[in-house]
């Protein structure tokens, strides 16, 4: 056990390394501006104590490495600073104390939970979804139900996710209202009204998701079926579904696991594109909202959020593809 | 089901293979009827359609493969019109299956023992204790070490020999009525395939199971089958048993494969002890990284117009010395001398004239060959490159390399690698080899993925080669018939080191080194009695891993 | 034709795979055929759905209403046989290789080739084709499509014209040259700076391969839209606004983020090339690093990489589309499809309107569409080449 213990523990070490560098690479890449940076961005009608203030909250006259770590010590206690769109309106409405502006985590906190349960909602229906659909193509392969689920899964992949959204706001929202095209969600709604607001966006990712999902599901047990271990058992004369059951699916784990890591982390881009369409108040329409005022500490702040759940998934990918493999579990 | 029905019969089968809407036929009208307990060797180059035949006894066809005509009968049921159900409950319990890779063939993710009951629980045979104990029974008469527990291990935890035994076990299971074994011991080394060889054949006996031998290897299946029938292109060419076969065959093309083993070049007197060796080896050590060391304290010379034959297993570190020439890996103690000068260690700090005169041919000759450039420009390119030839001249020499290794240059000059036969790449292999005209050509066991027939023209070519122009060759190679047909002298080496080494007659008559005499008794011959005589002379126990780990 | 609820779909779908499973199986069996008698449950239903799912929409569509149904079934309904009849035609049409090719093509690779040549076409001749200039303004502003003045449109613009009055028409056409031709430009950047440092990576191989590597999987280990975002804000608040100038960023920007992508494949790629022994044969002749790499090299990695070409032409076309759409790629006056979606998006709600409504639905999933048509196109291609690929490997 311990080999793998190492092995894993060195998959979490470089996970960690990479957040870092991450971290610093958005860090740099917005301070690298050279210039009076709170003046260029609040533009020539900001009033002096705006620009002073986010002055002050960068501290733009620290050197930028302790500038780096007062960042990234305050990142890690959720601490992103100050929005400067809330500090360019409160310096207009005349209060002065930095303590009245929204900090950065307040705006994020609550999106990123609606972002996590529109994620949560699209897994739920395109995991099962996808799987069931790919092992039956790999099954059944080359026959008519393979070749309409490989062209209709092409097709939905190139689409952009802006497409399939509009298509189904036509098809469920105008012509057949079943579900609301506006996804306004808020606290006071109960489970049920926030899942029929949530329906659209998520069918909306689900067909663009599992579409991937499905083929790179179905590549990797068609891989599998193709091992001489697969033929022996059918030379045994065992039954197809003992075959599947118990010959390729401990096999097909690691490649699986992989490919729902993938799609998971794919969805973090995709929310963004859905989220402007359906106007859902997550991480993804705060993120460009901001990045349209030029708003950078939370677009510094949204990019760490995605950047942190994105190398998670990987990680947890990795992590569970070593734990499923024998040769790694027990060495020789 | 009368005692006197063969067991299996196929009769006028037809095979197609189908790929990309084009059907090649895979198997033209073949026959074969097997009885009980008798052993049936197929025997054919690649491509000759010897597996699908074998999977067709079983009533089974790959993708891709499909049955145009014919019948194929087992104990009296029809398997090609048998309903799927049928053909499984008949597969594993009545028909069993040894596959060539057993690494690739035991599931990966289960224990060896569980793989062993699957089939015996699966069609009722027996529960799972019966059969684990019934695993053990088989291992122990397999000979496999710890017979009680090695099949509790993964597959990827048991050594390959171990494994094609343990799978050999496997098709026991449930006492079947036939075995087909799809090429079982040519992965391994030859010291690993008589061991195998020998625990096959003596539970096949046994167990009075009809079996299918297939093979590409002639003294192999002498040893292990009543009756052979061989197989050209789908083609069945004639069958016979197995003495009648080897003594008399009645066709052509059998007599040709016969013969090649035949093909024997004398031994050149040593050179004399003051003459300059074309290449020497001194002391070299060598590691990848800062492993150990897969080659230790190497010495040995090459002089002109000779062959010297490094033989050893996988593993015995005879590629790495050829590296550590060629200067791909920079030994960490030693040197090489070209001609008494010392060659720099690392290819790239030597000159162009001193790569010139060190050349090497390749084992697979798919991969030696550039496949998106013409015949022409392969052999150009070090033509123009080291002896600065353009235009004309060059095509000049270019021709005249192909008529060298006998393709006609008007008709191969401007054909792409993929339109070759495999023994016609290996010549162009040779040809770009012969462009840079070197003293010294490196043979990384080049014919060893080429059927026999065509290994030998290969061989016949590199030894008239050798005589025009004085070549000394350094032939690496496993295959000892291969060093018997044409090397001078024989290097014998083991885990990295020379375990021995001298002129070839005295290699091949004894006494020698114990690892060289394991090796030369494991090279199975052509005589079907010779395993029996074997055992007789050595017992069991003196033979395989066995016999090294005793070393 | 009645169409069918879904309780009786459902039960009719189970009752012909209860027929098709007991009873094709008898028949199978005594008829000798193969495919009936060896059939499995799974196979019954999916027939069953097949055939009754088949039936639902021949009902639709024979049935009143359902324009839109209508018009997706005469859309692919008149692509497939578009593709057929091109296939056919290069079948029969051209060289002996060509032929060849045609011969091994699947109906859906013929229609990308076709549907490829049809953009290229377009994009190329967008100022010959286009009734109106991109940018040029009407005093009708908001004229629905259809062309017939008593529903609110004119004749002179078919599809009516955009909230400032600019033709829709001559706007989706440009907008082939504009999308389309940004996309392949950031798509070749991104593959000459990828291809580049990748087969570098791969024949010096070290530390240079080590270092390149790593940076590569720092840049890789952020989601590309997200960080495109972010560097997109950082090269205006760096360089201001200026319209010209954003388009130039998001290319370099794009270009750049892709090009890991593509470096990690042709290092791949390269890599696999460089333990070939025809490569270890040219690497002890004593040849130069350039000698390797455009002529042991480059000709093998050909094919891979053209197919990747295709992939990352679909992902980057996309996401600028997408950046468009957001509001934060491709500026106006330049017609753009990703931009005129977000614009058009409104007149959905118009589609239950009788007569005009459906076509004035349509005009932003017209331009939508037109970005996914040119990447379904794409993808049928570099479907049929991995699988020729792959085909040949056996």
């Amino acid at each position: 056990m311990n080999n793998v213990a190492l092995i894993i523990s060195k998959r979490l070490g470089l996970g960690v390394l990479t957040m870092f560098m991450v971290s610093i690479i958005i860090f740099l890449a917005v301070n690298m501006l050279p210039g009076d940076f709170a003046q260029a961005l609040l533009g020539q009608s900001a009033t002096p104590e705006a620009v002073e203030a986010i002055r002050r909250d960068l501290g733009l006259s620290k050197p930028i490495h302790t500038r780096y770590f007062d960042w990234l010590v305050g990142a890690l206690q959720f601490d992103f600073g100050t929005s400067f769109a809330k500090a360019n309106f409160s310096s207009y409405a005349g209060t002065s104390s930095t303590a009245n502006f929204g900090t950065v985590a307040d705006q994020i906190a609550p999106r990123f939970a609606n972002t996590l349960f529109l994620a949560a909602v699209t897994a739920c229906i395109a995991v099962p979804l996808s799987l069931l659909i790919g092992v039956l193509a790999a099954l059944y392969r080359y026959s008519i139900f393979d070749r309409i689920a490989n062209v209709s899964t092409l097709t939905s992949i190139s689409s952009p996710e802006f497409f399939v959204a509009y298509v189904l706001i036509l098809v469920l929202a105008v012509l057949n209202p079943v579900f609301p095209s506006l996804s306004n969600i808020h606290d006071g709604m109960d489970f049920a009204q926030k899942l029929q607001k949530t329906m659209l966006p998520a069918l909306t990712l689900t067909l663009v998701v599992t579409a991937h999902m499905m083929r790179m599901t179905r590549a990797a047990i068609i891989n599998l079926l193709a091992s001489p271990y697969i033929e022996m058992a059918r030379l045994k004369g065992l039954s197809p579904f003992r075959i599947i059951l118990f010959h390729a699916l401990p096999n097909a784990l690691a490649p699986i696991i992989n490919v729902i890591a993938l799609n998971l982390a794919y969805l973090i881009t995709g929310v963004v594109v859905v989220e402007v369409v359906f106007v859902y108040p997550g991480v993804g329409q705060l993120f460009v909202d901001s990045v349209k005022i030029r708003d950078i500490p939370v677009v510094q702040a949204c990019c760490l959020v995605f950047a942190a759940a994105y190398i998670s998934l990987n990680l947890l990918a990795d992590v569970m593809s070593i734990l499923s493999n024998p040769r790694l579990r027990l060495p020789k | 089901m009368s005692a006197s029905e063969p067991l299996v019969k196929i009769s006028n089968l037809a095979i197609d293979g189908i790929a990309d809407e084009t059907r090649t036929r895979i198997i033209n009208d073949v026959s074969l009827e097997l009885n009980r307990g008798e052993v049936m060797g197929l025997i054919g180059e690649s491509g000759a359609g010897k597996s699908t035949l074998g999977l067709a006894a079983m009533g089974f066809t790959r993708d891709g493969c499909e049955i145009v005509g014919g019948n194929i009968r087992f104990d009296g049921i029809d398997l090609v019109a048998a309903t799927a159900e049928t053909r499984r409950q008949l597969l594993g319990k009545r028909i069993a299956y040894v596959a060539q890779s057993a690494a690739a063939s035991f599931n990966p993710a289960h224990k060896i023992i569980n793989q062993h009951a699957e089939a015996p629980m699966f069609h009722g045979v027996s529960n799972r204790g019966e059969a684990e104990a019934d695993a053990m029974d088989l291992y122990q008469r397999l000979r496999l070490p710890n017979p009680q527990e090695i099949g509790f291990r993964y597959p990827h935890q048991v050594s390959g020999g171990q494994l094609q035994r343990a799978m050999t076990a496997m098709a026991m299971s449930c006492r079947p009525d036939l075995i087909i074994f799809d090429e079982p011991t040519t992965a391994l080394d030859v010291t690993t395939q008589i061991e195998v060889l020998v625990a096959i054949r003596e539970i096949v006996e046994q167990f009075q199971t009809a079996a299918i031998y297939i093979t590409h290897d002639l003294a192999v299946v002498a040893q292990m089958a009543d009756r052979v029938k061989v197989l050209l292109r789908g083609d069945e060419v004639e069958e016979a048993d197995t003495r009648t076969m080897l003594d008399a065959p009645r066709e052509d093309y059998t007599r040709s494969l016969w013969a090649v083993r035949s093909f024997q070049r004398p031994q050149k007197p040593m050179a004399s002890k003051d003459a300059v060796p074309v290449i020497s080896l001194r002391n070299v050590t060598a590691a990848y990284g800062n492993g150990d060391p897969v080659v230790r304290d190497v010495s040995f010379d090459i002089h002109e117009g000779r062959t010297v034959a490094v033989v050893g297993e996988s593993g015995s570190g005879k590629s790495t010395t050829a590296r550590c020439i060629t200067g791909l890996l920079p030994p960490k103690t030693g040197e090489i001398a070209f001609a008494n000068k010392v060659l720099p260690a690392d290819y790239r700090k030597r000159s162009v004239n001193q790569l010139r005169q060190v050349q090497m041919i390749y084992q697979m000759a798919d991969t030696a060959l550039n496949p998106r450039k013409r015949i022409g420009e392969i052999i150009g390119r070090p033509v123009e490159f080291y002896l600065g030839l353009k235009g004309a001249e060059k095509r000049r020499r270019v021709e005249e390399l192909l008529e060298l290794i006998e393709m006609d240059p008007k008709e191969y000059i401007n054909r792409l690698p993929s339109e070759l036969s495999g023994g016609q790449k290996q010549r162009i292999g040779i040809a770009r080899a012969l462009a840079a005209e070197p003293k010294f050509i490196i043979c990384d066991e080049v014919t060893s993925a080429l059927d026999q027939l065509v290994a030998e023209g290969i061989l016949k070519l590199l030894t008239r080669l050798q005589e025009e122009m004085k070549l000394s060759y350094m032939l690496i190679t496993h295959d000892l018939s291969t060093v018997r047909a044409i090397a001078d002298e024989v290097v014998v080496m083991k885990d990295g080191l020379i375990v021995e080494s001298g002129p070839k007659d005295e290699m091949f008559t004894p006494p020698h080194h114990d690892y060289t005499d394991l090796l030369l008794s494991s090279v199975p011959e052509m005589n079907p009695d010779w395993l029996d005589e074997l055992l007789a002379q050595r017992g069991v126990e003196n033979l395989g891993d066995a016999a090294v780990s005793k070393m | 034709m009645p169409s069918l609820s879904v309780t009786y779909w459902s039960a009719l779908v189970v009752a012909g795979a209860l027929a098709l499973f007991f009873g094709g199986r008898q028949i199978g069996a005594a008829r000798g055929v193969a495919r009936l008698r060896d059939l499995s449950a799974t196979g019954a239903f999916g027939y069953s759905l097949l055939v009754v799912t088949l039936y639902q929409a021949l009902a639709l569509y024979f049935g009143p209403g359902a324009t839109f149904f209508k018009w997706a079934v005469h859309g692919v309904v008149g692509f497939g046989i578009a593709g057929y009849l091109f296939q056919q035609l290069g079948r029969h049409v051209g060289t002996s290789a060509t032929r060849k090719l045609f011969r091994s093509m699947p109906v859906t690779a013929a229609l990308g080739i076709l549907l490829i040549i049809a953009y290229a076409f377009v994009a190329i001749f967008a100022d010959v084709i286009a009734p109106y200039g991109q940018a040029e303004i009407f005093k009708d502003a908001n004229l629905l499509p259809g062309g017939d003045p008593g529903m609110g449109g004119s004749p002179d613009h078919l599809l009516g014209t955009d909230q400032i009055g600019r033709d829709i028409l001559s706007r989706l056409i440009y907008g082939a040259q504009n999308t389309v031709g940004i996309a392949f430009v950031t798509t070749l950047l991104a593959f000459f700076i990828g291809i580049s440092l990748g087969f570098l990576a791969a024949t010096i191989g070290g530390v240079l391969d080590q270092v390149l590597s790593r940076i590569v999987d720092m840049l890789m280990s952020i989601p590309q839209l997200i960080f495109a975002l972010l560097l997109m804000t950082i090269a205006t608040a760096w360089f201001g606004s200026e319209k010209g100038m954003v388009t130039l960023f998001m290319i370099l920007i794009i270009a750049v983020l892709d090009s890991t992508r593509v470096f990690r494949l042709s290092r791949a790629v390269g890599m696999n090339i460089v333990v070939m022994d025809f490569f270890e044969a040219a690497k002890l002749r004593g040849e130069k690093l350039s000698y390797l790499i455009f002529s042991e090299i480059a000709p093998n990695a050909f094919a891979p990489l053209l197919a990747e070409f295709g992939l990352r032409f679909c992902f980057v076309f996309l996401t600028i589309a997408s950046l468009s759409f957001l509001g934060i790629g491709i500026q106006p006056p330049l017609a753009d499809w990703g931009t005129m979606v977000r614009d058009l998006s409104q007149f959905i709600a118009y589609a239950p309107f009788p007569v005009v409504g459906p076509l004035t639905a349509s005009l932003p999933l017209m331009a939508a569409g037109a970005i996914a048509l040119l990447t379904v196109a794409v993808n049928f291609v570099v479907d049929w080449m991995l699988h020729r690929a792959s085909g040949l490997k056996e």
